[in-house]
């Protein structure tokens, strides 16, 4: 729909269809009630309009049945669109195990995206049509907000905060996306493009990378420079946990409680180490917080996924002392 | 200026006018409750994320100041009750008297929380560029520490910087603990002084013999907001002062 | 009765004496406790705020004519519609109808002389005017470019212009607010007349109690919320910036507490405006008038528990989300069950087609578009497309400015008489309504669309595809520009040309319209006993209308229900 006048943008994501069946309910029922309540005022203003200047109308004081029938009546069309709303939002919410994750970055005013392979992109987004993606955002400053129209799909991204999002885009093409949470100056050209590729056109640009750094090798330089392995060894006797296979799984914490070690969970690992310590560890990590950038948390990440086709050495079963203890 | 007991323009009769001054009274004490609620949830919620800090910058602060604060407000409450009483009794000089010993003691409080906050400043525990929640245990000349209370102070902050993964973070999240420590103490001193103003009125206009047992509304209104100044307080001790404490 | 007011062959007089004429002078008005004096300096205030802030507004709308926007640079822009919305938002929309009709009003109608504390009425409006001015310096030294939800950390951290004097001036004129909401609660509470019971209360009064308990409740919560907001950005305390460990999802939870129910502070006023203009002009009794009130105080509660649906995108818990949802549903019931009522009176009614019902009805297509609108803002699944875009835009100003605004500016026209004793001219008055329903739909359906298209908010230029819908939306804004203007215009010429109105020229129901136009300084000649129920014309000979019926025999409360 590319005319001068688009009535409604295009569908290209998972969640386009359904959202667009649930407007087409909702618009359904409102124009049946607007219609209903504008041809019942305009019919009444004609048919009831005033014959002499001192007559008056019939008293009608209120009917109890008609009363009750508009509260009951709209409220089951109200839960109905409350529920079928919130089913669409719980798959949103609800991301699938095998995407395809590309960091996002919102500072002000450009995006910095990141693939998986650490090909780095500015105000621009390459993906594969059919494949399940998930945005994991960051901000540096305020709070952005990162939304695909064409896809439906919008998140805020938060300082302080991780969120992500996940989409699949089910068509080829260039779409608009936006910063859609007022952030500054420069807000309304902190926008770009959102490229969906076939995916082997995909991973012919993905593989065009020059001049990238592999966030895995970043990641990797990192651990190094910041000293990591000093406490973290890999065979999990150091002061710290190891974090081989770690990322995915479920990790003991030591209040009893498990947490999946996802990219939020070793984010907080980094910047605040005690607010979840794994199961027979000591809270004797420091916080990287203003040592790392946003940017070094995801190469990190991406290193400590990587790890993950090791086992882990020593990780201790249930109810049993860490042999990494002390 | 109305005399005694008199009957506004706008009211019918004394009951309604005495009805409508306290309901007044009581909806602007819910609104009170509400505007400290918002900072009293912020501090809620910030207390749940970083217990330590705030328990360390708790210990900071200086129990026997804050006990005493405490002890000197409710006896005020105790005073401001008498002159209520006094004035329904008609007892006319006692209700001069319990407000002048209420205004004294609430000028006590006030006197006590200025000492209490140039503490504070001597100790850099004032928000912002100079914050240092270590100042005390580096410089414990400055701040009178010695022997066991040093030996401790320091022992705090050591493993306070390790439970909190550094020192720059146990600074920030303490500094969000004074953040809302002179947010909170100070709106509540703003809400005692201006009860002192309305104190101060009261006196005057007592001195006059104006409050009896036919008109007392001011009296009993000002009373009101007096003992809800005091409930605030007895909630801020409590969080600010008692949780988490083990030094003193 | 109406005491000194007479008609001479169908020719009436202005009252000899009257609040008006009572005293003279600049200090007259200015330390004035007459709630009706106060209630014309608000409306003189709040309409200076409306020019600032619709100047802002036209200049927005000039700008968005082309998708690079040429007249403005992007920081001057954020500043407009910045400064746009606190005008129009704290300063005139939430004291537009209750802090002048309302405060006009609701002494007259519940047959008091004067509020309950007619000093604290007068402390509010100078609270007011102290607030706007600490406003009107942020906006002249700098302005202010935070948009007007001063999210953290844009708002306490990274913005260069002037924040502080503004959120300054909105605490500050928080405690107008509240004093207000205060003013009017107990004054329903205490000061009633004789025979005035809770439910023969007009439905005005009934929906400016609920909207007192919000000011009441909700005010505060903002009024700390900026002063934290305030000290962060002054002193660097730490409460919502990451930083230092604070959260800037907290000032959003606190900031919408207010903010949601803000929102039905301006809009319950003009629902009850419009349920006392509706059965003027219909001469039956409101269907449904213990509905109404219930729905009006339905609203303030429901109203307070849902805030965090303008938080669905922040990352919130999805629970947490599925329940703000739900609740936002259950609050649109109320508001459905008025339109039905109001559309319910027009039955069988007798309907004539003044001004004051012209805006009526044009307030019932305007609110229903935009409260059904706002079902798709509170849908999980549909609120993350259309979250921040122009739909948002559209739904609120279909509220505010279709909804509230509409009711305001009828609420005026219906008054008016009863404000100053003189009629404004009908033909213009009729034509002005007409303009502006037209303007206004014009203005803002076509950014429904634009919305649904995925153009956000609050951006200064946009993609060229959406060009066609903003031209629309702009030359709309000039049509509506010439409704606002006109009414100013005859309404100003009226205050002295106009013809006599009369004590009740509708005529009405309501005790306002038994005492003298303009009323005296106490109000009524002597203290009213009310005897009849609301919006009954069929026991009220005095009305001069035919089927009367002698009084004595009292119509039931409420028929049936």
């Amino acid at each position: 729909m590319q005319s001068q006048l688009p009535l409604y943008p295009e569908s290209a994501s998972n969640f386009a269809p359904d959202v667009d069946g649930l407007m087409l309910f909702i618009v359904a029922v409102c124009i049946f009630f607007a219609v209903a309540i504008s041809v019942a005022v305009v019919y009444f203003f004609f048919r009831y309009k005033r014959k002499n200047a001192d007559d008056i109308g019939v008293p009608i004081h209120g009917d109890m049945r008609l009363e009750i029938t508009w509260i009951v009546l709209p409220f089951f069309l109200l839960m109905a669109m409350f529920g079928w709303g919130a089913v669409i939002y719980v798959d949103y919410r609800h991301t699938p195990a095998d995407t395809l994750d590309v960091y996002v970055i919102g500072k002000q005013w450009m995006w910095k995206l990141e693939q998986p392979n650490g090909r780095r992109e500015i105000n621009e987004l390459h993906v594969p049509v059919n494949r399940n993606v998930r945005l994991v955002m960051a901000s540096e400053d305020v709070i952005h907000d990162f939304a695909v129209p064409a896809f439906r799909v919008k998140m805020d991204v938060v300082p302080g905060h991780y969120n992500s999002m996940w989409f699949r885009p089910t068509k080829t093409g260039r779409y608009h996306f936006f910063c859609s949470q007022y952030c500054g100056t420069s807000h309304a050209i902190m926008g770009g493009w959102v490229t969906v590729m076939e995916p082997d056109e995909y991973a012919a640009w993905l593989a065009g990378t020059s001049g990238t750094s592999d966030p895995v090798a970043l990641g990797a330089k990192l651990y190094n420079d910041l000293a990591c392995g000093t406490c973290h060894t890999p065979d999990g006797k150091g002061r710290g946990p190891s974090y081989n296979g770690v990322y995915g799984s479920k990790v003991k914490l030591a209040d009893g409680s498990t947490v999946v070690a996802d990219d939020a969970y070793i984010r907080e690992s980094i910047l605040q180490p005690n607010a979840k310590i794994v199961a027979g560890f000591q809270p004797v990590m420091p916080s990287f917080q203003g040592l790392v950038s946003e940017d070094q948390i995801l190469a990190l990440t991406a290193y400590i996924k990587a790890q993950k086709d090791q086992p882990v050495p020593g990780k201790p079963a249930a109810g049993e002392p860490a042999t990494g203890k002390k | 200026m109305h005399r005694t007991g008199e009957l506004f323009g706008q009211y019918r009769t004394l009951e309604q006018q005495k009805e409508t001054a306290s309901l007044g009274m009581w909806i602007f004490l819910v609104q009170e409750i509400l505007f400290f609620g918002g900072i009293f949830l912020a501090y809620t919620i910030n207390r749940h994320s970083y217990p330590t800090a705030f328990g360390i910058a708790g210990n900071m602060l200086s129990l026997p100041l804050g006990a005493a604060n405490t002890v000197v407000l409710i006896a005020s409450s105790f005073t401001m009750a008498m002159s209520v009483w006094s004035a329904q009794t008609s007892r006319k000089a006692l209700v001069t008297i319990s407000l002048i010993a209420t205004l004294l003691l609430g000028g006590v409080f006030l006197g006590v929380k200025v000492k209490e906050y140039k503490d504070k400043f001597d100790h850099h525990l004032i928000p912002g560029h100079g914050f240092d929640i270590t100042y005390c245990s580096r410089n414990p000349a400055a701040c009178h520490l010695e022997g066991k209370e040093l030996s401790n102070e320091v022992e705090e902050i050591e493993s306070g910087i390790k439970a909190e993964g550094g020192e720059t973070a146990l600074n920030a999240h303490a500094q969000l603990y004074f953040s809302l420590y002179f947010g909170m103490t100070g709106l509540h001193a703003l809400h005692m002084i201006i009860g002192a103003g309305l104190l101060l009125w009261l006196i005057l206009e007592s001195r006059k013999g104006r409050y009896d047992a036919n008109y007392n509304t001011p009296v009993e209104n000002v009373g009101l907001y007096w003992h809800f100044v005091d409930i605030v307080w007895i909630f801020l001790f409590p969080l600010l002062y008692l949780i988490n404490r083990h030094l003193v | 009765m109406s005491g000194t007011q007479t008609s001479t062959g169908g020719e009436f007089k202005l009252p000899r004496e009257h609040y008006l004429n009572a005293t003279y002078g600049i200090r007259s008005w200015l330390l004035t406790t007459d709630h009706k004096r106060i209630a014309l300096l608000y409306l003189a205030s709040v309409t200076f705020f409306f020019f600032v802030g619709g100047i802002f507004a036209t200049l927005i709308r000039i700008h968005l004519l082309t998708p690079a926007g040429y007249l403005v640079t992007p920081e001057t822009y954020n500043k407009l519609f910045t400064m746009h919305g606190v005008a129009m938002i704290f300063f005139f929309l939430i004291p537009s109808i209750p802090a002048v009709l309302g405060n006009f009003l609701i002494p007259i109608m519940v047959g008091a002389k004067d509020l309950a504390f007619p000093k604290i009425n007068l402390l509010s409006w100078y609270i007011y005017l102290v607030g706007g001015s600490f406003v009107l310096y942020s906006f002249a030294t700098g302005g202010l470019d935070t948009g007007w939800t001063f999210y953290t950390p844009l708002s306490s951290i990274y913005s260069n212009s002037a924040v502080t004097p503004a959120v300054i001036g909105i605490f500050i004129n928080g405690f107008s607010s509240i004093l207000t909401g205060l003013n009017f609660l107990v004054t329903v509470h205490t000061m009633r007349a004789p025979g005035m019971t809770w439910f023969r209360l007009p439905l005005f009064v009934w929906a400016h109690y609920a909207t007192s308990l919000i000011m009441i409740l909700g005010t505060p919560v903002i009024a700390i919320t900026l002063l934290l907001a305030g000290l962060e950005r002054m002193f660097h305390f730490g409460f919502f910036n990451p930083a230092y460990g604070g959260d800037p999802i907290l000032f959003q939870h606190l900031f919408w507490f207010y903010s949601h129910p803000a929102v039905y502070i301006m809009i319950l006023p003009a629902m009850g405006v419009i349920s006392e203009i509706i059965p003027t002009f219909v001469r039956k009794p409101i269907f449904g008038y213990s509905f109404i009130a219930a729905s009006s105080i339905g609203i303030a509660v429901i109203g307070f528990i849902v805030w965090a649906h303008h938080m669905f995108l922040t990352g919130e818990a999805t629970y947490a989300a599925i329940a703000f949802s739900f609740l936002s549903y259950l609050v649109a019931i109320p508001s459905a069950v008025k339109v039905f009522n109001w559309t319910s009176t027009l039955y069988k009614g007798s309907i004539s087609w003044d001004t004051p019902m012209l805006y009526a009805l044009g307030f019932i297509g305007l609110f229903t578009i935009g409260g059904l609108t706002g079902l798709f803002l509170a849908c999980l699944g549909l609120d993350i497309h259309l979250h921040d875009t122009y739909f948002v835009i559209a739904h609120f100003h279909y509220i505010m400015v279709g909804g509230a605004v509409m009711g305001y500016v009828g609420g005026l026209h219906f008054w008016w008489p009863k404000i100053t004793g003189r009629l404004y001219p009908e033909f213009l008055a009729r034509a002005a309504a007409i303009i502006l329903f037209v303007g206004f739909n014009l203005t803002f359906f076509p950014q429904f669309i634009l919305g649904g298209l995925g153009m956000p908010r609050r951006y200064h230029n946009y993609p060229p595809e959406f060009q066609v819908l903003n031209v629309m939306s702009t030359a709309g804004a000039s049509i509506l520009a010439i409704g606002y203007l006109l009414p100013m215009i005859y309404l100003t010429w009226s205050m002295r040309y106009g013809k006599i109105a009369g004590p009740n020229p509708w005529p009405s129901t309501g005790l306002e319209w038994k005492t003298d136009s303009p009323p005296l300084t106490e109000n009524f000649h002597e203290t009213p006993v009310v005897d009849w129920e609301p919006y009954d014309f069929v026991h009220r000979p005095d009305l001069g209308l035919s089927g009367a019926k002698a009084p004595g025999k009292l119509a039931p409360a409420h028929g049936d229900d």
